[in-house]
């Protein structure tokens, strides 16, 4: 079944420049396995669609049961030079919350 | 066993939380963080205008304000308060709590040494871009290295109960207590890492104490009265993050786990100027209400290069929205974003950037914003970027006449024409940290 990133998930993001971080936390361990299977950076870069201009780099935190995303020119150049009200990404982790995930129903279950 | 807190996490954070980070239980000392990337070049400007100033102008009134309950205590603050100028910054406090010894940290500006940099062949190119520094070397407004927490360190040892540095590593200010209390070396990776990654949990405030934090947040106990972060320290390097008892907020691995993945980059080498760590090496655990334990912290050798924070002057912009309701709120926004278009055009103007958002619709989340069906309100922004600052005053000028010639309904222009800022940009790049040379001298 489809269901939202936030079932599995909570996120915080920042920025970098003209890179945004996003930090995405498995609510319990065993739901790990399913972000790396899920949040691949190929389905991050497409759900961002046009506000992120640059690849998107992930990296794993097997012992904090997290991962890592660098969204590279992802902040309409970053710091002051950007025209967005968003400039340091604050918000993106909230948004990747509603990016869809597909699971089996037995893998939330306890 | 040490504990140090963070009373602020930027310059303007909250002015009660030091004070109540004093009143509110044992300490032994006070870490507080002023500088944010492009601030350096706002003090270097400001002490252009007056030799006297360039540094956070908030810390000689707080230190007033906690003086005596820090001598009463024996609380040692140390903070980057000293901007572009920390000798000056030292006369401040002496000022505002005479009595007090202070030490500064001198040695990070690097404003005046650019060009010899680039003769020697550092190219400084931008980490983010790989531009090199010379071609933005006209436009430089401020240069600083970031210094470890061992020149810190050293101004504690004086024993004074105020050290102030300029641009340093944020996680440094912490990490400095540890090396001065403890006498960890240079080579005492792992510890020296374990000391940053408390550093890097702590130097947002009150974002690891249930700040901004994602976590059942409609229940995080009483913000109103939240309390600030204090790390718990053992001379071996293991740590725990708490809070003073009988404050608000909330400390947790789900709390703290999501600032420790708080703008960073490669995990498995957080560099700083003391050493690399790895925030993939150590354990995380809820040891008991609002206490959270971190063990097994590895690091490796300090880089060899410094990084460096130069800003530079990269134009001008100005922002100005206008307001549109039901019906047909977003249709008329748009109309708003195509006209003014068309008219900068017809101006013959030069921009470097139009950018135009919709709150209600898309400001933040842009291309992955949720869906709405029909918007009650709509708040338009359109924001301009140029070298050409004339460009960017003619834009000024041309939204507010829209409410007459635009589409029905505008509103929300109370604040009259936007104003036009100059934008001072930040330029990260990398130094060989044998040209950055420390000191430490005592203020009296």
């Amino acid at each position: 079944m489809r269901v939202p990133l936030s079932k599995i998930a909570h996120t915080r993001s920042g920025d970098k420049g003209d890179i945004a971080n996003i930090g995405v936390i498995a609510w319990k361990p065993r739901y790990y396995p399913i972000l790396l299977r899920e949040v691949t950076p190929e389905r991050v870069k497409a759900f961002f669609g046009e506000m992120v201009e640059g690849p998107v780099e992930r990296f794993e935190l097997p012992n904090l049961e997290a991962l890592n995303l660098m969204l590279h020119r992802g902040l309409g150049g970053g710091g002051t030079i950007s025209l967005r009200t968003d400039a340091q990404g604050k918000t993106y982790g909230a948004a990747l919350l509603g990016m869809e995930i597909d699971i089996d129903e037995r893998e939330l279950t306890d | 066993m040490i504990r140090i807190a963070n009373g602020q996490g930027f310059w303007g954070d909250w002015l009660e939380a030091p004070v109540r980070l004093l009143d509110g239980g044992p300490l032994d000392y006070l870490t507080l963080d002023y500088l944010a990337e492009v601030t350096m070049s706002i003090l270097q400007k400001a002490r252009q205008e007056d030799p006297s100033l360039g540094y956070a102008r908030d810390f000689p009134p707080m230190i007033g304000r906690i003086a005596k309950k820090l001598k009463e205590r024996g609380v040692k603050v140390v903070a980057n308060a000293g901007g572009v100028n920390p000798v000056s910054c030292a006369r401040a406090v002496l000022k505002a709590a005479p009595g007090l010894k202070v030490a500064v940290v001198l040695g990070d500006d690097m404003l005046g040494r650019i060009d010899e940099f680039l003769t020697k062949g550092y190219e400084m190119r931008n980490i983010d871009t790989g531009a090199p520094l010379a071609s933005i070397r006209d436009r430089i407004l401020s240069a600083n290295a970031y210094i470890g927490a061992f020149p810190l360190a050293e101004a504690l040892a004086t024993g004074a109960d105020v050290v102030i540095s300029g641009r340093c590593a944020d996680a440094a200010l912490v990490l400095a207590p540890m090396i001065h209390r403890f006498g960890w070396s240079a080579d005492d990776f792992d510890k020296l890492a374990s000391g940053i990654v408390a550093g890097h949990i702590i130097e947002c405030g009150g974002q690891c104490t249930g700040g901004n934090c994602q976590v059942d947040w409609q229940n995080i106990p009483d913000l109103a009265n939240i309390g600030y972060p204090i790390v718990e320290v053992e001379p071996d390097g293991t740590w725990v993050v708490t809070k003073h008892p009988g404050t608000g907020g909330r400390v947790d691995t789900h709390g703290v786990k999501e600032q420790l993945l708080y703008e960073i980059g490669d995990p498995r080498h957080y560099m700083t100027p003391d050493c690399v760590a790895d925030f993939t090496s150590f354990k995380l655990e809820d040891i008991g209400p609002d206490r959270v334990r971190g063990s097994g912290v590895r690091g490796a050798p300090r880089p060899p290069m410094l990084k460096a924070s130069i800003s530079y002057d990269a134009g001008w912009k100005a922002s100005g929205t206008l307001v549109y309701t039901w019906p047909q709120a977003l249709e008329k926004a748009r109309a708003i974003d195509r006209i003014t278009r068309q008219r900068l055009d017809q101006l013959g103007l030069h921009f470097d950037e139009i950018h135009s958002e919709y709150f209600g619709f898309n400001a933040c989340h842009g291309s992955a914003a949720h869906p709405v069906a029909d918007h009650a309100e709509v708040q338009v922004r359109i924001g301009v970027r140029s070298s050409d600052k004339r460009a960017v005053e003619r834009f000024t000028r041309e939204m507010i006449p829209l409410v007459l010639t635009g589409p029905p309904g505008g509103t929300g222009y109370g604040e009259g024409k936007p104003s036009v800022k100059q934008i001072v940009a930040y330029w990260p790049a990398l130094v060989p940290r044998e040209e950055i040379q420390t000191r430490v001298e005592v203020v009296e």
